[in-house]
C-alpha cells in the first residue's frame, strides 16, 4: 500500500511539474493543481495510512493521526483560493496582452545587442 | 530626563514649526527658536558637575538583549558640541529669516533644520554607540534634504546625492567598527568603552575596527580622499553651509575622533592613519581653496583644510594636540560660520558669489565687509583674533612630534605651507571681494548692506572670536578645560591660554606663513596660470559616471539572471531543489522502514491505476485544453477517494466539493482562452522538462516511501485525548480547527477573504471577449439554459441547503462543519448561476458577497473575543448542552459561532471569484452554457 501512495505522489509531482514549465498559463495552472494534490496527499501521509479508523471519538478501536488532517483540510481550501487568484491574473494577462503566454508579453527576446557585447567582452 | 528632552525637542519643535508657517517668516523663526532656547535652560544647571570633570547620565531600557538603550550621556566635550550646535544654530534660524524669500517653502526649510539639529544633539549626547549611530545616520539623512531643499535645480540634487552617498556609506563602516568594539567590550554603553582602552588596543581585532570607525569619520569630516562631497554640498543655502559645514554636521566626524580618543588613540595605526589623513587633507583643501573663484567653494576647501588641520592635532596623540584640536574646533566654528553667513549676504544683495565679478564692495556695504575682514583674518591667523591662538597651539605640536630623521621636518614644513595658502587665500577673500577695483557686471546693482537683523549673528560671531582671541583665558577657558579634560579622560596637560608666548619658533612659522602668503598673493596671476596647465576634475561627473557604471554593471547583471521569463524562473527553482535533495537522496536509495509495506487490496490497486494514468496522461494531452481538465477531474476525484479510503472523512468531503468548484472555475476561465496549446518549444527543452519531472516525481516517490515505512510519534495523543473534554465535540479534526487551532483557522479564512477580494479587484473593469467560437469552429449553442437542468437545479437549492446546514451543525462530532457546509452551499448556489444565468441568479441573491465575507470574518473574530470577556485569552471556546423538545439533547459550544463564521467567509469567498469570472464577459448567457456543457 505505501509503494502504491508513494507512486501516486511521484506521478502527480511528475506531471505537476512539467505542466509547471509550460509556456502557457493554462497548462501552468493545471500543473500548480496537480502539484497540490501531491502535496496534499504527501502531507496527510505524515499520519502515516490507516483504514477505518477516522479520528472521530468513540467510533473505531484506534484512530489516525487527526493533526495532519486539519492541515490538509485548510490547505484544500487555500490552494483553491490559490488557483482561483493564478486563474484570474492569467485572465487579467490574457485581456491586458491578448497573449496568454506566462511572461505576460510575447517570448522573451534577449537585451540590446551593445549591452551583450559589454557583458561577454570581459 | 533634562538630556532625552534636549535631544528630542527639536524633533517636536519640527513637527510644530511647519504649524507657523502661515504666520510668516518672524512667526516661523520665533517657533523654531524655542527648543534651543528651552535645551540651553536645560543644560544650564549640570555646569556645577561639568567643570569639575563629572559626567551626567540619563539612562532608560530600550532593547536590552542587543545591547541599545536610550542613554544620554554629558561631558565637557558633548557640552561643548552641544552649546556649539544650539548657539550657532539660534544665529542660524535668525539669519534664515531674511536670507530665505517668503515665497519659498519656510516650514519645511525650519523643520528639516530643527530635524537636523536634534539629530546632530542625538550624536554628541549619545551614551551608547549604537544610539549615537542612529542619529549619525540621521545628520546624513537630514542633510540630505536640506542640501537638496532647492531641489528643482540639478546641481543640488547631485550634490545631495553625492553627500548622502559617501557620508551614508561612511555610516555603514562605522557601524561595522562599533558592533567590533562593541564586541571586544561586550557593551554600547560608552562609559564601557571609553574604560576599556587597552582592551581594545590590545584585541587582535583592533585595526580593523579603527579602519571602518576612522572610515566613518572622514567620510563625515570630508578628510581626503573623501572631500569631494563637501564643495559639492556648497549648493546648499547658505544658512545650512553656515550651520551643517562650518560649525555641525561636519563636525561630527571630528567629535567621533574627540569621544573615542580614550578607546582608540595612542597607538602606532591610531598615529599614522589620522595625522597622514589630516596633513594630506590639510594641504589639498588649502591649495585648492586659493584657486576657487566662488566665494562658498574658497569657504568649502579652506573648511575642509581646517578640519584637515583638526584630525592632523588628534593624530598626533599627544595630549596638548588634542587640546589645541578642540580649541580650534571652537575657533573654526566662530570665524568660518560668520564668514558662510558673509558670503550669504554677499550672494544675497548682489546675486552672485563669483569673485571675478564681486569687487571692491567696501564702499557699498563698509560694515559688513569690516565683519568679513575680521573674520578672514582671523581664518588666516592673525594675531589677537582666536585662530591665531590655535594655529599657534598647532604650530608648536607639529615641532613635537617624534618622527624619526628627516621625517621630523615634515610636520611642520606642511604646517607652514598649509599656513601660507590659508593666508592667501583669507587675502583673496578680503582684497578680491571687498577692494580691487569696481563690481563687474552684478545682477543686483548696486548692492548696499542687509537689513539690520542679519547681520546680527554675524557680529555676536565676529565679537566671539575678537574675545577669544583677547581674553582667551577669560572667555573660553573654563569650557575648553571642561572639554579637552573630557576628551583625553583624564588629568590635563599644563598649559597657558595666552595671546603671546613670546618670540618663539611656532610664532617664526606663523611670520614665514604671513609673509609667503601676502607674497603669494601678490604674485596670484602666476600661480592661477600654473594651477590652469592642469585639468580640473569635475568631481560630481566622476562621481555621477562611477555611479551610472555601476548601475548599468548591476542591471546587466540582473537581466543575466532574471530575465523575464517565468519558464526559466521555474526551472531553475526546480532544478535547485533538485539538487539541494540530489545527495541525501541517492544516499537514501529506495529505502523501506520498520513498519514495513501493508497488502494492498484490489479495488485500491484499481483506483490507483486510474489515478496515476489520468495524471500522466493530464500532462501527455495538456495541449487539448478541455480533455486535460476533465483528466484532472478525475484525478481530483479519486484523491477524494483516497482520503476517505485512508480514514480522512473530513478530507474526502472538502475535496469532492472544491473539486467540483475548482473544475467549474477552470471551465470558466477555458471560455475565454485558447483551447489548445500550441507547440512553441523545442524538442530537445521538452525533453529535458520531462527528465526534470520524471527526476522531481522519483524523488517525491523515494521521499514518501521512506516516510511512510517509519515508525513516528505525534503530538496528536493531546488532541485526541482533550478533543471531547475540552473542546466539547468528537470530531478531532473539527475540534483542532475551530478549537486547538482556531487562531490559524482565523488567519486562513482571512487569506481566503483576501484571495478573493483580489479576484475582485483584478477583474473589475476587465474586458475579455470571448472568442466567437468553440476551439473546433462550432458555434455556441443557442439553447443557453437547458430547461431540464433548470427545472432539476431549483428545487435542489433547498435540499442542497437542508444538507449543508446539516453538516454544519453535526461538524463538531461527525464528519463535517464549517469549511465543508460551506463549500456545499456554495455548489449549490453555483449550480443555479450555471442552470438559469448570471442576471436570474443574481436578482435573486438578497446580498453582496463583499458583505458576506466581511461578516464571516466579523464572526469569527467575534467568537474569539468573547472569550476575552470573560478573562480567557483569544478563541478560547466553552461549550454546554440544551435539551429541545424535538432533537432532545443538543450541544451548543461557543466554537460553533467560530464556525458559522468560516461557513459564511468559504461562500462568499468561493462566490464572489467565481461571479466576478463570470460577470466579465457581456454575453455572460452563453457563459453559463458552456460551464454546464
Amino acid at each position: 500500500m505505501e509503494l502504491v501512495f508513494a507512486l501516486i505522489i511521484g506521478s502527480l509531482t511528475a506531471s505537476g511539474v512539467y505542466l509547471l514549465l509550460r509556456a502557457r498559463t493554462f497548462p501552468v495552472v493545471v500543473g500548480l493543481t496537480l502539484l497540490s494534490y501531491g502535496v496534499n496527499l504527501f502531507l496527510f501521509a505524515t499520519g502515516r495510512l490507516s483504514t477505518g479508523q477516522q479520528p472521530i471519538i468513540g467510533s473505531s478501536a484506534g484512530y489516525a493521526d487527526p493533526l495532519p488532517q486539519a492541515l490538509v483540510l485548510t490547505a484544500i481550501v487555500i490552494g483553491f483560493a490559490m488557483t482561483a487568484f493564478l486563474v484570474v491574473m492569467s485572465l487579467r494577462n490574457l485581456a491586458d496582452n491578448e497573449d496568454d503566454h506566462v511572461d505576460g508579453k510575447k517570448p522573451y527576446k534577449s537585451p540590446a545587442p551593445e549591452h551583450e557585447e559589454e557583458v561577454t567582452g570581459k | 530626563m533634562s538630556l532625552p528632552l534636549v535631544v528630542f525637542l527639536p524633533f517636536l519643535g519640527a513637527i510644530a514649526a511647519p504649524l507657523f508657517a502661515q504666520g510668516g517668516r518672524t512667526a516661523i523663526a520665533i517657533a523654531s527658536s524655542v527648543p534651543a532656547l528651552v535645551a540651553l535652560a536645560a543644560l544650564f544647571p549640570h555646569w556645577e558637575t561639568l567643570a569639575t570633570g563629572g559626567t551626567v547620565l540619563h539612562s532608560y531600557e530600550w532593547l536590552p538583549a542587543i545591547g541599545i538603550s536610550f542613554s544620554f550621556r554629558l561631558d565637557g566635550l558633548a557640552l561643548l558640541f552641544a552649546l556649539l550646535i544650539l548657539v550657532i544654530g539660534l544665529l542660524i534660524i535668525l539669519y534664515a529669516r531674511y536670507y530665505l524669500k517668503p515665497a519659498e517653502n519656510i516650514g519645511k526649510f525650519y523643520a528639516l533644520l530643527l530635524c537636523f539639529k536634534g539629530s546632530m544633539l542625538g550624536i554628541v549626547l549619545s551614551g551608547n554607540l549604537l544610539l549615537m549611530l542612529i542619529f549619525w545616520e540621521l545628520t546624513s539623512l537630514t542633510s540630505f534634504l536640506l542640501i537638496s531643499f532647492w531641489n528643482h535645480k540639478q546641481d543640488a540634487r547631485r550634490g545631495a546625492r553625492m553627500a548622502l552617498a559617501v557620508t551614508g556609506g561612511g555610516g555603514l563602516a562605522l557601524l561595522a567598527g562599533i558592533l567590533i568594539v562593541g564586541n571586544i567590550v561586550g557593551s554600547f554603553e560608552l562609559d564601557d568603552v571609553l574604560a576599556a582602552g587597552d582592551l581594545i588596543k590590545n584585541h587582535s581585532m583592533y585595526p580593523v575596527a579603527l579602519s571602518l570607525i576612522l572610515l566613518g569619520a572622514f567620510t563625515k569630516s570630508a578628510q581626503f580622499p573623501f572631500h569631494f562631497w563637501l564643495p559639492h554640498a556648497m549648493q546648499a543655502p547658505t544658512p545650512v553651509s553656515a550651520y551643517l559645514h562650518s560649525a555641525t554636521m561636519v563636525k561630527a566626524g571630528v567629535f567621533l575622533m574627540a569621544r573615542l580618543y580614550p578607546a582608540l588613540a595612542g597607538t602606532e595605526q591610531w598615529f599614522y592613519m589620522v595625522s597622514f589623513t589630516g596633513m594630506a587633507t590639510l594641504l589639498i583643501g588649502a591649495y585648492t581653496a586659493m584657486f576657487k573663484h566662488d566665494l562658498k567653494g574658497l569657504l568649502a576647501h579652506s573648511t575642509v583644510s581646517h578640519l584637515g588641520l583638526i584630525t592632523l592635532l588628534f593624530g598626533m596623540g599627544t595630549e596638548l594636540a588634542a587640546v589645541a584640536a578642540v580649541f580650534h574646533v571652537i575657533n573654526h566654528a566662530t570665524f568660518k560660520a560668520s564668514l558662510f553667513m558673509a558670503a550669504g549676504i554677499i550672494d544675497h544683495e548682489t546675486g552672485t558669489r563669483d569673485m571675478r565679478r564681486i569687487n571692491g564692495l567696501w564702499r557699498y556695504m563698509p560694515h559688513t565687509a569690516t565683519l568679513a575682514m575680521v573674520a578672514a583674518s582671523s581664518m588666516a591667523g592673525v594675531p589677537l583674533l582666536n585662530g591665531f591662538l590655535s594655529k599657534e597651539m598647532f604650530f608648536a605640536e607639529s615641532l613635537e612630534l617624534n618622527l624619526p630623521g628627516l621625517w621630523a621636518w615634515l610636520p611642520p614644513i606642511v604646517a607652514t605651507l598649509a599656513g601660507i595658502f590659508a593666508v592667501a587665500y583669507s587675502a583673496r577673500f578680503i582684497h578680491d571681494v571687498f577692494f580691487n577695483g569696481k563690481p563687474k557686471n552684478l545682477p543686483i546693482y548696486p548692492p548696499h548692506e542687509p537689513p539690520r537683523y542679519m547681520k546680527i549673528p554675524v557680529e555676536i560671531l565676529v565679537f566671539a572670536c575678537v574675545m577669544v582671541g583677547m581674553f582667551p583665558a577669560i572667555s573660553v577657558g573654563p569650557l575648553l578645560n571642561a572639554a579637552a579634560g573630557a576628551t583625553l579622560g583624564g588629568e590635563l596637560p599644563d598649559f597657558q591660554l595666552a595671546v603671546i608666548h613670546g618670540f618663539n619658533l611656532p610664532l617664526i612659522m606663523s611670520f614665514v606663513a604671513f609673509a609667503g602668503g601676502l607674497v603669494m598673493y601678490s604674485q596670484r596671476k602666476k600661480f592661477f596660470a600654473f594651477h590652469a596647465r592642469f585639468r580640473e576634475i569635475d568631481e560630481k561627473a566622476v562621481f555621477e559616471a562611477v555611479v551610472l557604471r555601476i548601475v548599468e554593471k548591476a542591471n546587466s547583471f540582473t537581466s543575466q539572471i532574471e530575465n523575464g521569463s517565468l519558464q526559466r524562473y521555474v526551472m531553475l527553482l526546480v532544478v535547485s531543489v533538485l539538487a539541494v535533495a540530489a545527495m541525501p537522496l541517492l544516499d537514501l536509495g529506495i529505502f523501506v522502514g520498520e513498519r514495513g509495506l501493508s497488502p494492498v487490496d484490489w479495488p485500491t490497486a484499481i483506483a490507483a491505476v486510474v489515478l496515476v494514468a489520468c495524471a500522466l496522461a493530464t500532462a501527455v494531452v495538456h495541449r487539448e485544453r478541455f480533455y486535460a481538465l476533465v483528466l484532472l477531474s478525475v484525478v481530483g476525484l479519486i484523491v477524494a477517494l483516497a482520503f476517505a479510503r485512508f480514514s480522512a472523512p473530513d478530507l474526502a468531503m472538502t475535496q469532492l466539493s472544491v473539486e467540483v468548484v475548482t473544475i467549474v472555475l477552470l471551465m470558466l476561465a477555458l471560455y475565454y482562452m485558447p483551447s489548445w496549446t500550441p507547440i512553441e518549444t523545442p524538442l530537445r527543452r521538452r525533453l529535458r522538462d520531462i527528465s526534470l519531472s520524471l527526476v522531481a516525481g522519483a524523488g517525491m516517490t523515494l521521499i514518501t516511501l521512506a516516510m511512510l515505512t517509519q515508525p513516528f510519534s505525534s503530538i496528536s495523543e493531546f488532541f485526541l485525548a482533550n478533543s471531547k473534554p475540552g473542546g466539547g465535540g468528537t470530531n478531532v479534526v473539527n475540534v483542532i480547527l475551530v478549537d486547538f487551532r482556531g487562531f490559524d483557522t482565523l488567519g486562513e479564512i482571512t487569506v481566503l477573504a483576501i484571495a478573493a477580494l483580489g479576484i475582485y479587484a483584478l477583474l473589475k473593469n476587465t474586458p475579455l471577449t470571448p472568442p466567437p467560437s468553440d476551439g473546433e469552429g462550432h458555434a455556441w449553442s443557442r439553447d443557453a439554459y437547458p430547461l431540464m437542468l433548470r427545472l432539476i437545479a431549483r428545487p435542489m437549492l433547498p435540499l442542497a441547503l437542508m444538507v449543508s446546514a446539516f453538516i454544519f451543525l453535526r461538524g463538531h462530532n461527525l464528519p463535517g462543519g464549517g469549511f465543508i457546509a460551506g463549500l456545499i452551499t456554495s455548489v449549490a448556489l453555483i449550480l443555479q448561476y450555471i442552470a438559469s444565468g448570471m442576471e436570474w441568479t443574481q436578482d435573486r441573491v438578497p446580498f453582496k458577497y463583499h458583505n458576506l465575507i466581511g461578516l464571516g470574518l466579523l464572526f469569527a473574530t467575534v467568537a474569539g473575543a468573547g472569550s476575552l470577556a470573560f478573562g480567557y485569552p483569544f478563541l478560547t471556546s466553552t461549550f454546554g448542552y440544551l435539551t429541545w423538545p424535538v432533537v432532545g439533547k443538543f450541544e451548543v459550544a461557543s466554537a460553533l459561532v467560530f464556525d458559522l463564521g468560516v461557513y459564511l467567509t468559504v461562500i462568499g469567498a468561493t462566490l464572489l471569484a467565481l461571479v466576478s469570472i463570470g460577470r466579465v464577459s457581456p454575453h455572460s448567457a452563453i457563459k453559463s452554457k458552456r460551464g454546464a456543457a
